[in-house]
């Protein structure tokens, strides 16, 4: 009998083209998802006189520059588009350009149209790619020399990383959600835990949770350190993929999930590391750093500092005391959108919130993909998003990371359902506060971080 | 991309932990071609923050910080800023998984050392600069004084000194990618992308 594997040793030895005596594998690439900030990788290849080797598995996407407002668009911005524009025609390769009904964030439309599937390897040259993770790919991002190699030659070397499972059992609280759980975890185990780790989601929450919640949990893997995080598939995975744009066509579907059921760690694998979390303990949780590691329940407070290192400039950066109560903090703005929580899960949850209440700070809502606010649109939940004053944006990174020019001013505090709360990520000088969706549709009616589960009762 | 093996210079320290990407390059620089260099936008925001930082006071080849190092984005512009501003290695408890896959891609050491031996460069430096001698081959480094070793994957380590370009190196095994390619799209026919 052979020896119990891992889902991530399943996925690799799948994907290994050949293993060098030093240990560094050579893996194929099934899918190579590019975006505006490829331009450096393109650039190598040009440099080299060298083709893009596989256009049919490579895909364009604009994203992180999008345009998400009307008006006019800054020169630089729109050069950025242009730029992959032209390498995507002169490649060959299918472009979801700005106008695309099809068009959103790379880590939104990958699933959303089938590009992502169970068993594929997947790379991009960015680092929240190991969303995809979230099908049981094996779905990991990438600099951009490796994004010229992948793209010159349709592999990426790799060293096999260290196995952890992180399992959660039991059953989330109402109002908690998969932001709380990836919070939660990075928390207890610091923003470098995962460090070279592969990262295994599993147990009855992570079983309960929808696509989307498994896309948020495998997304914020990258922010423990975990360059990728992955969930076997099951029958919530295989419906919904069925009937996506790019997935296996019907003549090949059974087959597909034959080969899809095997993607499992089997029984008795061997993890490096196991942790286990009783789901039921954990509660709505926010940032008050600026790292996500600096996660607390929203019942704590600011903490003192201890001889823990820079939590003093930490908290001047914040503009915090120590030992302030978190649901104390007003905000000056908030945001709901990104590739962690833009998808219509995490619309539907804060419209619930928002629903027949007034937004007493200003806010911007990007959903993830043109497919996802046109859905919003169908379902009513722009109209609760505008009827609570919030400004309802069109696709792409927007807010998260401020590429676009959706920036947050200097010194301004924004409750945001993003991934990274680092110093100057929203903006130069802007303050993230990282949490839910739904957390911070609380934050935007109360104006201060709030526990958004009274505001949700009778509502879920 | 030219290897190395032995660098001598001065050496700052950083004592912050969790110095991000974002930090290292903001955003907003990202969309500069890398011809006219990215050094200074190396740190930009810290460094405007503060008249004479350390950084430009010294033009450090070495950098000591704390730990989690080039976490968060992919960027390789955080990469290039670097190398841009001159430095050549950076020293820290633990970085960034996809940071230190491009640090070696860039002829950048990044090189792991204990917490205790931090604590030891912070002291001994604090706000000025250091001598700094770094040995590839022996993975020994001499920085303030002190004699450290550091822990260095022997992959990267040769990466580093060969100067390797993964471009040309895969190159020889194009016959063996050919195959691969044939055998899983034959086996999986649902892997291709439906057209």
């Amino acid at each position: 009998m052979s020896a119990a594997l891992t889902l991530m040793d399943k996925l690799w030895d799948a994907h290994e083209v050949l293993c060098r005596e030093d240990g560094t594998s050579l893996l194929w690439v099934d899918r190579h998802l590019v975006h505006e900030g490829s331009h450096h990788a393109f650039a190598k290849l040009a440099a080299r006189n060298m083709n893009v080797a596989e256009p049919e598995l490579t895909f364009g996407v604009v994203d992180h520059y999008a345009p998400t407002r009307a008006g006019d668009v800054a020169p630089d911005i729109r050069r950025m588009i242009k730029t992959l524009g032209d390498n995507a025609r002169d490649a060959g390769i299918r472009l979801f350009d700005l106008h695309d009904p099809e068009q959103g964030i790379v880590h939104v439309i990958g699933p959303e149209q089938g590009l992502t599937l169970p068993g594929l390897l997947i790379n991009c040259g960015d680092s929240h790619t190991s969303t995809h993770g979230a099908f049981g790919a094996l779905a990991f991002g990438v600099g951009a020399t490796e994004v010229a190699h992948i793209l010159a030659v349709q592999t990426v070397w790799q060293k096999r990383p260290k196995k952890m499972r992180i399992t959660f059992d039991g059953v989330l609280g109402a109002g908690v959600t998969a932001k709380d759980m990836a919070l939660h975890w990075i928390a207890a185990l610091g923003a470098d835990g995962a460090q070279g780790f592969a990262v295994e989601y599993a147990g009855d929450a992570v079983r309960a949770l929808s696509m989307e919640g498994r896309m948020t949990l495998c997304n914020l893997s990258i922010e423990g350190g975990a360059r990728m995080g992955m969930v076997a598939p099951d029958d919530v995975t295989f419906a919904y993929l069925r009937g996506r744009s790019f997935g296996p066509p019907d003549a090949d579907w059974n087959d597909a999930i034959a080969d899809w059921r095997k993607l499992h760690s089997d029984v008795d694998a061997v993890f490096d590391r196991e942790v286990r979390i009783d789901a039921s303990t954990i509660a709505p949780t926010v940032t008050w750093g600026t790292s996500p590691e600096d996660a607390l329940p929203i019942s704590g407070h600011v903490p003192h500092a201890d001889d823990a290192e820079n939590i003093q400039a930490t908290l001047e950066y914040m503009g915090l005391d120590a030992g302030m109560a978190l649901s104390s903090i007003a905000v000056d703005q908030v945001f709901i959108g990104s590739c962690t929580n833009g998808r219509i899960e995490d619309l539907r949850m804060a419209a619930k919130v928002l629903e027949g209440r007034r937004a007493v700070v200003p806010g911007l809502v990007s959903p993830g993909s043109a497919k996802v606010k046109k859905q919003a649109e169908d379902e009513g939940l722009a109209l609760v998003f505008m009827q609570a004053g919030l400004e309802w944006a069109g696709a792409g990174c927007s807010m998260c990371v401020g590429m676009n020019g959706d920036l947050v001013e200097p010194g301004k505090r924004c409750a945001s359902s993003t991934n990274r709360n680092f110093k100057g990520r929203q903006g130069r000088g802007a303050r993230t506060h990282l949490m839910s969706p739904a957390m911070v549709a609380a934050a935007a009616v109360t104006g201060h971080l709030t526990d958004v589960r009274p505001l949700l009762e009778g509502r879920l | 991309m030219s290897g190395w093996q032995t660098l001598t210079g001065s050496a700052v320290a950083l004592p912050h932990s969790n110095i991000d990407t974002d930090q290292l390059i903001p955003a907003r620089f990202m969309s500069q071609p890398r011809g006219a260099g990215y050094g200074s936008f190396l740190l930009h925001d810290l460094r405007g923050a503060q008249e004479g930082h350390l950084l430009d006071q010294y033009r450090p080849k070495v950098l000591v910080a704390g730990r989690n190092f080039g976490s968060g984005s992919s960027r390789e512009a955080a990469v290039y800023a670097l190398v841009d501003y001159g430095i050549k290695a950076v020293f820290a408890p633990s970085f960034g998984d996809i940071f230190a896959g491009n640090a070696v891609n860039n002829g950048l050491l990044a090189a792991q050392i204990d917490d205790g031996v931090l604590a030891m460069l912070i002291a001994t430096m604090a706000d000025t600069a250091g001598g700094a001698y770094v040995d590839l081959t022996t993975g020994c480094a001499r920085i303030a004084g002190h004699d450290i070793g550091f822990d260095l994957d022997p992959v990267r380590r040769q990466k580093l000194i060969n100067g390797w370009d993964d471009i040309d190196l895969t190159a020889q095994y194009s016959e063996e990618i050919k195959t691969f390619r044939a055998a899983r799209f034959a086996a999986h026919p649902w892997a291709l992308p439906t057209t």
